[in-house]
């Protein structure tokens, strides 16, 4: 019989009537701007509620905390496209403040409190941090374990580790250099906020690196189907180890611009922060099982995360005991505008 | 009649051995892991008091243990039964619900139990009881707020712990006691998790909220150290004082120093389980009963007396 109708647009049947085309990729372009368009409309609905939303120290002080989970965010896109997941990175961030709040203490003994320890310190993040994504991505590929598994177990082992450095109290930054790290934090570049601008800067070398390079380019392609990336002569194992150390140096950048604010590593440092960077990169619109994603997106999410809980702070009308709830709502809604491309 | 007779000795014997047993006394404690500044203080006050009484008593052994999660403390205090043959129990539950039926069991099996902190959802289960006074550390706070603040009143922001009991009672206390000072403001409570992170966060949006402050209570030590952060990042010079609570040797010394941001604190003592413990072997080894319910008072430190609270050895 002659049922299939729907494939047969372009004989002139269709001549007078338009084009069924354009409307489709307009549609999932719009689908593709929710979390945009979600950020636009709480911070309309912010504004309306307390005009204090959008004075500039406010964004300022929203885009900064946006800035830790950001950054780790921005790394943890290429993990998930790429078809897995880090799960120890909050844990990872704690761990990664004690230690380098350790050793700068002690190399101000020796170094002084000077711009060398500040250095060093930061050297030492930034190396922890790809150590340990270098051991996730080769126990993931080589030792061929659930990233799910491998990064459930560091999760417990980053934490328990601090806190047996911390002898379940904190860690403290001595006061000379905490004083004159603290610009890292609290200091600004043309009035911006410099963790505002790394985080800038990491989101747009993400987003080069994901869209421009043949790295990108095969990190999708990994996600979205190994074995044809592999048959492709793909190096899956090396590209894969890369994104688990590239979220490594995340992790790390967002530690040394988290250690100058309070000058301190307890604990609860960085709880839930891998929560709340998974959700910033699915927001954004990237698919959880891999395959496709984009930067710019995550960067809107992880915003988006921040500003919900600073509106809740500027305005009376939810009880508090409902934050975590419109968090929630929020995150299901924006999903929801998504479902579209999926 | 030789049957008789042996078993009479016998019975004497074992007698004379249960005399002796008592003489010897096992003591488990049972606590949670140092998974903050406050717990960590704990670990630290019930190590310093196992040293100190088993030096002064020593016939007395002391066990401590550390669990990390109500399952693992509820196999801990069974081991500490079948294992260790513990005569008393000092316990700080990780909660209160899942540990009432273990330690009403070990109860039952003749162990005297000190609860401490945090009761069981049944007072059934236990011997006696000591804790801190969560009503004071809110009143105290609240009454030095509202003499300081005096008769020009003032606007005064809260921070508040995690959603729990502990913490509905602390602000119920400290919001009676400011009450009495219809001049004072309190503009809003939030929740800052008992974290500096998050006291951090919830700081900084009072000060883009409200453009005049005059006093922020932070409720714990830990939130007053986030809170300090954000207004000094924010230059403010409105506000007159911060007042944290729990007795963290930070913020002891910057009280001890005369801090004017931090005039005072409040006490909630980690050094309450070192109390139990004391408590606990003093009534067993004098036989001497306890008393079923021992509150620890929350009292306010001040320049003066800070010296008595400063611990420059313990992690918190």
């Amino acid at each position: 019989m002659s049922t299939p109708n729907p494939p047969v647009p372009p004989p002139p049947a269709a001549s007078g009537a338009v084009p069924p085309a354009p409307p489709r990729p307009f549609l999932s372009r719009l689908a593709a701007l929710g979390p945009l368009l979600g950020l636009l409309a709480l911070a309309a609905v912010a504004t309306a509620l307390n005009p204090e939303f959008l004075t500039v120290s406010n964004l300022a002080n929203v885009l900064t905390r946006a800035a830790f989970t950001g950054i780790i965010a921005v790394g943890m896109t290429f993990v998930i496209i790429s078809g897995g997941i880090d799960l120890s990175v909050g844990s990872l961030a704690a761990l990664i403040a004690g230690v380098m709040i350790l050793v700068m203490n002690a190399l101000t003994a020796s170094l002084g409190a000077g711009a060398a320890t500040i250095a060093l310190g930061m050297l030492t993040a930034l190396v922890l941090g790809s150590l340990a994504g270098l051991f996730h991505g080769v126990t993931i590929t080589l030792g061929r374990i659930e990233p799910f598994i491998v990064t459930l177990g560091t999760l417990g082992i980053y934490r328990a580790v601090l806190t047996y450095l911390a002898q379940g109290g904190a860690i403290s930054l001595g006061l000379e250099v905490g004083d004159r790290y603290s610009p890292v934090y609290y200091g600004t570049l043309l009035g911006v906020p410099i963790p505002i601008l790394v985080f800038a800067a990491v989101a747009l070398l993400g987003g080069l690196v994901l869209n421009r390079t043949r790295y990108g380019r095969y990190v999708q392609a990994i996600g979205s189907n190994e074995q044809v990336a592999r048959y492709a002569a793909i190096n899956v194992t090396g590209i894969k180890i890369a994104t688990y150390v590239l979220l490594g140096v995340c992790v790390g950048l967002a530690t040394i611009l988290y250690v100058p604010r309070l000058g301190s590593a307890t604990p609860s440092t960085g709880l839930l922060w891998e929560l709340d960077a998974i959700a910033a990169v699915i927001i954004g619109g990237t698919a959880l099982k891999g395959g496709s994603g984009r930067i710019w997106g995550t960067v809107v999410g992880a915003i988006l995360l921040v500003t919900i809980e600073n509106v809740l702070n500027l305005t009376n009308i939810i009880s508090v005991y409902l934050n975590a709830a419109v968090t929630g709502f929020v995150i299901i809604l924006v999903a929801f505008f998504q479902r579209s491309r999926r | 009649m030789h049957t008789l007779k042996r078993l009479a000795v016998l019975s004497a014997l074992l007698a004379g051995s249960l005399a002796f047993a008592q003489a010897k006394q096992v003591i488990g404690v049972s606590i949670p892991a140092a998974d903050h500044g406050w717990t960590a203080g704990i670990v630290y006050h019930a190590n310093e008091a196992k040293k100190a009484l088993e030096q002064k008593y020593p016939n007395v052994q002391i066990i401590v243990k550390t669990a990390k999660d109500s399952n693992e403390q509820a196999n801990q205090i069974q081991d500490l039964y079948t294992v260790n043959k513990i005569n008393a129990l000092v316990i700080l539950p990780q909660e209160s619900a899942p540990l009432t039926r273990p330690v009403a069991d070990l109860k039952s099996k003749g162990v005297f139990v000190t609860v401490v902190d945090r009761g069981l959802t049944d007072p059934k289960a236990q011997d006696a009881y000591v804790a801190g006074d969560n009503t004071a550390f809110g009143r105290v706070a609240g009454q030095y707020f509202a003499q300081r603040l005096g008769a020009q009143g003032g606007n005064v922001v809260v921070l508040r712990g995690i959603p729990t009991v502990i913490d509905n009672q602390r602000v119920a206390a400290f919001n009676a006691a400011v009450a009495k000072n219809p001049k004072i403001k309190v503009l809003d409570a939030r929740y800052g998790n008992w974290n500096r992170d998050d006291a951090f966060k919830v700081m900084q949006d009072y000060l883009t909220r409200f453009p005049k402050i005059d006093a922020v209570w932070a409720s714990d030590d830990d939130m007053a150290v986030g809170v300090l952060r954000a207004i000094q990042q924010a230059g403010r010079k409105d506000i007159k004082f911060v007042v944290g609570g729990a007795g963290m040797k930070d913020m002891i010394k910057k009280v001890m120093d005369g801090d004017a941001l931090i005039p005072v604190d409040v006490t909630y003592p980690p050094s309450m389980i070192a109390d139990a413990m004391r408590l606990t072997v003093e009534s067993r080894v004098t036989g001497k009963p306890m008393k079923a319910t021992t509150i620890i008072p929350s009292v306010l430190v001040t320049k003066a007396n800070a010296k008595q609270f400063y611990y420059p050895n313990s992690p918190f």
